[in-house]
């Protein structure tokens, strides 16, 4: 029960100084886990954050139950991830609360107008990065292409996409390589 | 019953939701147009709030996007439904794991689902900056379609950010701060 508290606490400590999740969790997750407690090390947290960006979920959510595991079987994931998403949920819940009674200021007006204009820079460039990454050859520009007109024009539901994008790299890469001699 | 949409909404999201930061967005944008819990114009708040405060993106927003469907509980119940799925899937992988990470099949279905990502976020992008830079509906004349401060600010932010990548609370208050200063002075 001790380490069950404990768990809950590193994690929502991790999730309440990172801002961004995402990469942004890594360094504090190094600090926490493989210098303080010595409960991994280095590499099985590589390990673990890539198996968490490839699985469905929110990274951050994916590595807390990973590790959560680890420690303290299925309750240690279950506290884990609790912990991390838990100051989240605090603090979201104020501003939303808070924003929802101020919105009509026109001083909280106005800084929107400046701020929603902000986000689409930062939408934009997260686009830009994830294309980066994303677009090896022409297949792979065409199916972000297709998907973003699709998208635009039809009101098509994100998980069809989603499920025909995977089924899609799988006919053109998961065929059967045969062993070089 | 509201909560119970609420919940199998985002576990929904939870499940398919797959490349981190920003990918629950087009998500939530299909549940401003389908539900009704929140409109297409609030996405670009709760980008910048989930952004600008601390914890995982996907979760803030979806903690946001809950309150904002159903108050308190709806936060809760947002939140949990969006990590249901993961928590499950990674219980189930965790006694699977050295054989999923360079499972070749695993590396052709992201081969074919990255770039998908990208677009459907650019797609779930457009709509925000259809709500945020232009004043719809078009009504014939192109300067009045164009909000031009908003356009402006979005330029600056853009280059700044692709120049110095800093973190997007630095921007985000920045162009908080020019937003209320033009405004005080009636621009």
């Amino acid at each position: 029960m001790k380490e069950l508290c404990q768990l809950f606490i590193i994690f929502a400590r991790i999730g309440g100084f990172t801002f961004g999740g995402g990469y942004a969790m890594l360094p504090m997750l190094q600090r926490e886990l493989v210098e303080k407690h010595g409960w991994t090390t280095e590499e099985e947290l590589m390990d673990y954050y890539a198996i968490a960006q490839c699985t469905p979920g929110v990274i951050a959510v994916n590595t807390a139950t990973l590790i959560g595991r680890k420690r303290k079987g299925i309750l240690g994931g279950l506290a884990a991830t609790l912990g991390v998403v838990f100051p989240s949920f605090v603090i979201i819940s104020i501003i939303a609360a808070v924003l929802n009674n101020f919105a009509e200021l026109p001083v909280v007006k106005n800084a929107f107008i400046g701020i929603r204009a902000c986000v689409c820079a930062l939408i934009l460039s997260a686009v830009i990065k994830l294309g980066k990454k994303a677009i090896v050859d022409v297949p792979t520009l065409l199916i972000a292409v297709a998907v973003f007109v699709v998208m635009c024009f039809l009101n098509a539901s994100p998980i069809i996409i989603v499920v025909c994008a995977g089924l899609v790299g799988l006919l053109l890469k998961g065929r059967p390589v045969k062993p070089e001699k | 019953m509201l909560y119970l949409q609420l919940f199998l909404e985002f576990f929904k999201t939870g499940l398919f939701a797959v490349g981190g930061g920003l990918a629950t967005l087009p998500f939530l944008r299909e549940m401003a147009a389908s539900s009704g819990w929140f409109t297409e114009s609030l996405l670009a708040d709760m980008i910048a709030v989930s952004e600008s405060t601390p914890g995982p993106i996907g979760v803030n927003m979806a903690t946001y996007a809950g309150y904002l469907a159903g108050g308190l509980p709806g936060a809760a119940i947002a939140t949990l439904g969006l990590i249901t799925p993961a928590i499950v899937v990674m219980l189930l992988v965790a006694t699977v794991l050295d054989r999923f990470k360079d499972n070749r099949y695993v590396g052709a279905v992201f081969y074919g689902l990255r770039p998908a990502v990208a677009g459907l976020i650019a797609a779930a992008g457009l709509t925000v900056a259809l709500t945020s830079l232009v004043h719809l509906p078009y009504t014939g004349k192109l300067l009045e379609l164009l909000d031009i401060k908003s356009i402006l600010i979005f330029l600056v932010s853009f280059i700044l950010f692709q120049k110095f990548k800093k973190h997007p609370i630095i921007y985000l208050a920045g162009a908080a701060v020019i937003g209320i200063a033009t405004g005080f002075f009636g621009l």
